[in-house]
């Protein structure tokens, strides 16, 4: 008797969960499925659920025409920043845990960084580049995107940096190491993991990020999300383009997302949950 | 042993003494520089422009005290468009927990493929939200959408729902939109603070025969506050500056109707060109965050 009811109860945890599940995919599902549909099915009164045969012409011409550059220019934006400032958000978090740099007032000072609007930062900001020249070039991009993501890196780095034990780096300074080697040798590689899952949710930031972009890139290095948005017309939508263009700049996303399933939950919640 | 001979001593010294004199200051120097430059030169030079009169045909740099900020206060698109942002945070935000906390309930007790089921529904969160915003246009298109077709199914024949279009759909489509983006960031949150509850306590109020409800304000609540705080507090303020699911479904219209704050800002600032009052705008938005999150903070403080 009992061991019935248990039964119906997982049975309907499945059923609950399968529906919530096809639910919240059906969107990304839909958005997969018409990159690699024809025009008459994407035009097609009743939608097609699915197509007849699965083809790559949407995506063709996203390389024959060129726009698939925005990809690329999206990649060395959102890599050179994470790489930029996992480098300096790492060695500020160490002085930070290790020296107490600063105390409490600096963290929070570094934390507070981040709670301001984009569009509040990036309007002057707009204003220093045209007079330095840094709209529309990668460095300008890429310096933003850094400063954006150090307060994340610094405090998500914080509390990896923490749970190294202190020995460690004791015995190296005791065996003649100087500091930086110490920080070098020792913190960087022990705190591997973190330094990993703290630059996946870095580079999704900037990768993700639309703002900066639209205000501070013209036609030489735009990034994904603003050539989908050109899509959009006053009057026609050039829905293939948007779906395929969507595609390749989620997939990466959800590679990144599936190597480090383990990882998620702290890297999301900056640090409030110990995962 | 001097600082020289120990640098003499050991070759390895090469950097010199003084990086491991100042050691702590020098590595963080290079992050605090770039935080100042991005993050405070902005706020001082708003706070300079907003006081002079630049704009797209004056290039006015003479100061003109209070003016821009007295035109703030008779900007009624300024003052809805901050209304339109409070009502997208007021709806979203309690629909996200609440959707979050169900969500963490299913999926808290072991269950085969429970992993597998919780990396699906993070996909939502990872997407860009400007290409989640674009996925929904797609989805809600009146013609060529699949939402008005399964409607048209449950209600038995078609319904010509213009759904970015039509004002009283206009707001639950751009709703949807988000709330499909972000309750899984709240469910994961949840989920992973509900895992770290005192099951002792839960079993021996259930022993007790306590309704669930009440468990659940008395020691689940009290539990995973702290958490669920943090990821309110950074839900809220990413609603505060909602901008890219806007933007991609409805550049704020229809005329103004969903137009947020950070949206306004940007038409004014990139659209109009009107330097010195965007500047004045965005003054008067930081000001209006801080004072929200040092409330919030301090309220916190004392629920916990």
């Amino acid at each position: 008797m009992m061991r019935r009811r248990a039964a119906t109860r997982l049975g309907l945890r499945y059923l609950t969960a399968g529906a919530v599940t096809i639910v919240f995919l059906f969107p990304i599902y839909w958005l997969f499925i018409i990159s690699f549909k024809t025009p008459d099915e994407i035009f097609a009164f009743p939608p097609v659920w699915w197509p007849a045969n699965i083809q790559f012409a949407n995506y063709a011409v996203l390389f024959k025409d060129g726009d698939v550059v925005v990809v690329w220019n999206s990649l060395v934006i959102a890599g050179t920043s994470t790489v930029l400032a996992m480098f300096f958000g790492t060695i500020c978090a160490y002085s930070l845990v290790r020296f107490r740099t600063g105390g409490d007032d600096l963290a929070i000072w570094i934390i507070s960084q981040r709670m301001m609007p984009p569009i509040v930062i990036v309007f002057p900001i707009f204003l220093l580049y045209v007079w330095l020249g840094g709209v529309d070039t990668y460095w300008g991009l890429v310096l933003l995107y850094t400063a954006f993501n150090l307060p994340y890196v610094i405090w998500m780095m914080r509390g990896y940096i923490a749970d190294i034990p202190i020995e460690l780096e004791e015995s190296a300074l005791v065996d003649g190491c100087s500091r930086w080697q110490v920080l070098m040798g020792v913190v960087f590689p022990m705190a591997r993991a973190g330094l990993f899952a703290t630059a996946v949710f870095t580079f999704v930031f900037a990768w993700n990020d639309f703002i900066f972009a639209l205000v501070l890139t013209r036609t030489e290095v735009v990034t994904y999300p603003v050539q989908v948005t050109h899509y959009f017309g006053g009057q026609s939508n050039f829905w293939a383009k948007i779906a395929a263009m969507s595609v390749l700049g989620t997939v990466p996303v959800f590679i990144a997302v599936a190597t480090l399933q383990r990882y998620l939950v702290r890297g999301i919640s900056m640090g409030a949950v110990k995962g | 042993m001097t600082a020289q001979a120990a640098a003499a001593s050991h070759p390895a010294h090469a950097r010199g003494p003084f990086l491991e004199r100042n050691f702590k200051y020098v590595i963080v120097a290079p992050a605090i520089f770039v935080l100042l430059l991005v993050g405070l030169f902005p706020l001082i030079y708003s706070l300079i422009v907003s006081f002079q009169g630049l704009g797209m045909i004056e290039q006015d740099t003479s100061f003109q005290g209070l003016l821009n900020y007295k035109t703030l206060f008779h900007d009624a698109r300024l003052w809805e468009s901050i209304g339109h942002t409070l009502i997208f945070t007021a709806v979203a935000l309690p629909i996200e927990l609440a959707l979050g906390l169900l969500l963490a309930h299913l999926f808290l007790e072991k269950m085969p493929g429970r992993a597998i089921f919780i990396a699906l529904l993070t996909l939502p969160t990872m997407i860009s939200p400007i290409v989640s915003g674009a996925t929904w246009r797609l989805l809600f298109d009146h013609h060529f959408g699949p939402i008005n077709q399964i409607i048209a199914w449950f209600a038995g024949h078609q319904v010509p729902i213009i759904w970015i279009i039509n004002p009283t759909t206009v707001y639950p489509a751009i709703l949807i939109c988000e709330i499909w983006q972000w309750t899984p960031f709240m469910f994961l949150i949840l989920l992973a603070a509900l895992s770290n509850v005192d099951k002792s306590l839960l079993e021996a109020a259930e022993l007790d025969g306590a309704p669930y409800l009440t468990v659940f304000r008395r020691i689940v609540l009290p539990a995973i506050w702290p958490v669920m705080s943090v990821a309110l507090l950074i839900r809220g303020l990413d609603l505060m500056r909602l901008f890219d699911i806007v933007w991609a479904l409805t550049r704020g219209g229809p005329g103004t109707m969903t137009e947020t704050v950070s949206v306004y800002t940007y038409l004014e600032g990139f659209e109009q060109f009107e330097v010195s009052y965007t500047a004045a705008i965005a003054f008067l938005v930081i000001f209006l965050l801080t004072v929200a999150v040092m409330w919030l903070l301090k309220r916190m403080e004392i629920a916990r």
